[in-house]
């Protein structure tokens, strides 16, 4: 029954990651019909600047006199700093790179974003190297908790705090705010909405930088659990396909499902087959694009 | 004898019923003109009859055999085309491409991968000949984005025609066009369906076109058939009247 | 007949084959005026070209951007590689009937998946499945060397000219006239295939989907076709490749390989039939010389790429077309 229990909060962990990332994506592709194939890199973008951020506040706080006990409260202040910087790039990003493309046949969209994704690989390989970056100095400092005869990092409940709050606030401030108005009229009709008066462009790259900020912050948040590694982009881009394939693009609600669902079902497959993890994934969203192809809540 | 019949056709958008139980009926050679105000489902009929849409409910039959579950193409193959409101062409080819696709297809040659499109010279000719009884043939090398909104009209129902189809859905072929061009296109359109025996059924919201070129005319509103008739019979039905001429009911 | 003629005048082969002939000559005077390594470098170079070829039949004439292409090189250049371990086989002609076959078999399957979507979907698709390749090449590394990889030797072509006396002469030889009477095979019949009839439809679907529909084309259908052709020529390459490199490593089936031939086919303008391959070989130069001076060649990849796309979408072949036509114009 402890066991049952372990698995299902690895699944809520794991789905709290991928609802930030898919929820991106789909809320940027909900608002401006376009696909951030970058959108990935973003998150792992969001895992090294927290990482590193982590790293710093370490090192600072050593420098301090207390060896090796960096403060809890200080890294943890400091982890949203992937998020803020994966907001940042895309709050450039979207006004000189993508607004080009708008009106352009698709292909380009993609392509351009294929460049990004490239640049953005290449970018933090410059910055922080080839090897893993951690920040497990502040996973540890949270400690672990007994749960039946297993322990469980505590840590992983925040991540879940984490991720079930920002489903919250998304919905509070997409369905409850005016800000949330304009951008629900936006992404229905453009037209229509700048015709009333809405600032067309400003909603996009606030829409895009709110999808970034997502995406930056599952980085941040699951980094000290797991390092930034080379290659976590592209790998969180196809699973993040796989959630709104399931849960359908530009949905919001989608993306918290299909996360859940995918989160489940990989646990699931890692406990009872380890080897055929992935593949288990990839049929699941077969399935689910053979019986409903616009994914369960998606817009064609 | 029937060629095409639906009965109790539906679809629904939501709570609204574009199509809503409609049992239409068009004759083996006959001419006829589907009018109703905008938003009164005619083309969402075409659509569903055509294939671009599911139908929710109903049955569509045609010449005898079931097709409501038939998809695009199949209903093509069966003898059904159409034309677009919004003309719908392969605006980066001639209109002798555009065409000559058509026969491609219908000869079911674009299966073939290994033979050069351009070496086969029936199918050219044929195209040819198509365009000249539309009265484009001087046009075969432009570019269908090119062309005048009359020529590209003309060309999307050429495009159809080519198809060899045995029912023709025209959704307004004179729609966007001055009044001037109207008559010749429909001149042209008429004259060639009607020497070809080909049954068609003609959306359109131009009234003096509708009362000189069909033979039949359904009226639709609010995704139901109104009335049925002739052309003088149309004229003096009162819900017809009231609907069409008066303010439609807002649902 | 006069107007018909008349009608189709205008797309005369004349002006292409006015290409192909001095570009033949050069090819095929290469390994007398150029040196050993020259002509190896161009022969990868073509080999590329006709990897680009396959892919833009899917990216330039269907309308459909994959980004999973490097999943059906490295299906053909590992099945040349696994019918050396296992099967002992060191004929040429063996090695791409192979690779064909298993290309085909991948393509029938991963296309039958993909081309139920739109676009974007679409690209993402081929690069999950071609992800999902790459780590089956390192999880079955008992099969497939893992990062290792496996070895290839020099094959026999034709039934009887080996490379076992001098390795790079004979890959710079007879590989070479190899590679390039198959380049030549692939070049034309993608030629062909692009001007069948076959061709215009798929044409016609990336234009206009609706249309293509209307005109009695079953959209699925002709889209997974051209899925598996441009596949198994994508995959044909990989089986040139194998013997020019001597070794296939998982790498090849990674999504920045595809990303390269995505790249290449940018680069030399996807709208065009011989833009690819202008833009494999330029690309194939290019990565010689630059890899040489920097570790981040993706950066560099990534940065034209953007550039490319805002400024010149046409590639070298299309804008190279209108600066003729301008000076053609004064």
């Amino acid at each position: 029954m402890d066991i049952l229990f372990i698995h299902l909060l690895n699944a809520l962990l794991y789905a709290s990651v991928l609802f930030l990332i898919a929820g991106g994506l789909s809320l940027i592709y909900g608002v401006m019909r376009i696909v951030n194939l970058a959108h990935g890199n973003l998150y792992a973008f969001g895992a090294y600047v927290s990482a590193w951020a982590v790293g710093r506040a370490m090192a600072m706080s050593g420098a301090e006199g207390a060896p090796g006990a960096p403060s809890t409260a200080l890294m943890l202040a400091i982890l949203p700093a992937g998020a803020v910087a994966a907001a940042a790039v895309g709050a450039v990003l979207e006004p000189t790179l993508l607004r080009p493309f708008y009106k352009r046949a698709e292909e380009y969209q993609l392509l351009v974003t294929f460049g990004l994704l490239m640049i953005i690989d290449d970018v933090i390989r410059f910055i922080w190297g080839p090897y893993p970056l951690s920040a497990s100095a502040l996973f540890e400092n949270f400690g672990s908790v007994t749960i039946g005869d297993a322990i469980y990092p505590t840590y992983n409940f925040l991540v879940i705090a984490v991720g079930g709050l920002a489903a919250v606030f998304l919905w509070a401030f997409i369905y409850k705010t005016r800000f949330g108005v304009v951008l629900r009229a936006t992404s229905q009709d453009m037209r229509m909405s700048s015709a009333l008066g809405v600032n067309v462009n400003r909603v996009y790259v606030q829409a895009f930088t709110l999808g970034c900020l997502m995406a930056g912050l599952g980085g941040a948040i699951i980094v000290p659990s797991q390092s930034a590694v080379l290659g976590m982009g592209v790998d969180a881009l196809i699973l993040s396909f796989i959630v709104v394939v399931v849960g359908g693009l530009g949905s919001l609600e989608g993306a918290l499902l299909g996360a859940l669902i995918v989160g489940v079902v990989r646990e699931a497959g890692i406990a009872l087959f380890p080897e055929i993890e992935l593949a288990v994934l990839y049929l699941i969203a077969a399935l689910v694009l053979l019986v409903r192809p616009a994914g369960l809540f998606g817009r064609a | 004898m029937t060629l095409l019949e639906t009965r109790g056709l539906v679809k629904q958008f939501g709570e609204f019923r574009a199509v809503d139980g409609v049992d239409f009926r068009v004759q083996e050679g006959e001419v006829l003109a589907l009018i109703g105000s905008n938003g009164a489902g005619k083309t969402t009929l075409v659509n569903l009859i055509s294939g671009l849409l599911r139908a929710d409910a109903g049955q569509i039959v045609f010449r005898g055999a079931d097709v409501t579950g038939q998809s695009v193409h199949e209903r093509i193959a069966a003898g059904i085309a159409r034309s677009f409101q919004l003309v719908n062409l392969f605006d980066q080819l001639s209109a002798l491409d555009n065409v000559a696709l058509a026969i491609f297809s219908r000869q079911k040659k674009t299966r073939k991968l290994l033979s050069l499109a351009e070496a086969d010279r029936p199918v050219w000719q044929e195209a040819f000949e198509i365009l000249a009884t539309f009265g484009m043939d001087g046009k075969a090398r432009v570019l269908a984005g090119g062309l005048s909104q009359g020529e590209r009209k003309l060309l999307d129902v050429a495009i159809a025609y080519a198809l060899k189809p045995k029912l023709l859905f025209l959704d307004e072929p004179t729609s966007g066009v001055s009044t001037r061009e109207k008559a010749p296109i429909m001149d042209t359109i008429s004259s060639i369906v009607r020497s070809e025996r080909i049954s068609a059924a003609i959306i359109e919201h131009d009234m003096d076109v509708v009362f000189s070129y069909s033979d039949r005319i359904v009226a639709m509103h609010q995704g139901a058939i109104l009335a049925d008739g002739t052309p003088d019979q149309i004229r003096r039905d009162e819900r017809v009247l009231t609907t069409l001429i008066g303010t439609p009911e807002k649902t | 007949m006069n107007t018909v003629t008349v009608a189709l005048e205008h797309r005369s082969p004349v002006r292409t084959l006015g290409w192909a002939i001095p570009a033949l000559v050069i090819l095929i005077a290469l390994p007398w005026v150029a040196d050993q390594y020259q002509t190896i470098l161009l022969a990868y170079g073509l080999v590329m070209g006709i990897a680009a070829l396959g892919f833009n039949l899917l990216l330039g004439y269907t309308g459909l951007l994959s980004f999973g292409h490097s999943a059906y090189f490295g299906v053909g250049a590992y099945t040349v590689a696994l019918m050396v371990k296992y099967l002992n086989v060191t004929s040429m002609e063996l090695f791409l009937a192979g690779a064909m076959v298993a290309c085909v078999l991948v393509t029938a399957v991963f296309g039958f998946a993909c081309v139920r979507y739109t676009r974007i979907f679409f690209g993402i698709l081929t690069m999950a499945l071609s992800q999902v390749l790459w780590s089956l090449a390192f999880k079955f590394f008992w099969v497939t060397g893992g990062t290792d990889g496996l070895r290839v030797p020099t094959p026999t072509l034709l039934g009887f000219v080996t490379g076992k006396a001098d390795k790079i002469a004979f890959l710079a030889t007879a590989y070479y006239y190899y590679v390039l009477g198959v380049f030549i095979l692939c070049v034309a019949l993608m030629w062909v295939i692009v001007n069948s009839p076959f061709g215009r439809a798929l044409q016609a679907i990336r234009d206009n989907e609706v249309r293509a529909a209307f005109v009695g084309i079953q959209i699925r259908k002709y889209r997974w076709v051209a899925f598996l052709v441009s596949g198994v020529f994508t995959g044909l390459a990989g089986a040139l490749w194998v013997p020019l490199n001597g070794l296939t490593t998982p790498d090849i089936m990674h999504w920045t390989f595809s990303g390269e031939i995505v790249f290449m086919t940018v680069l030399g303008g996807f709208r065009s039939f011989t833009g690819p391959i202008i833009g494999a070989i330029v690309f194939n130069y290019l990565k010689t010389y630059a890899v040489g001076y920097t570790v981040y060649w993706q950066l560099l990849l990534g940065v034209v790429l953007v550039v490319l796309v805002l400024s010149l979408p046409t590639g070298i072949v299309g804008t190279a077309d209108r600066l003729r036509a301008r000076l053609r114009a004064r």
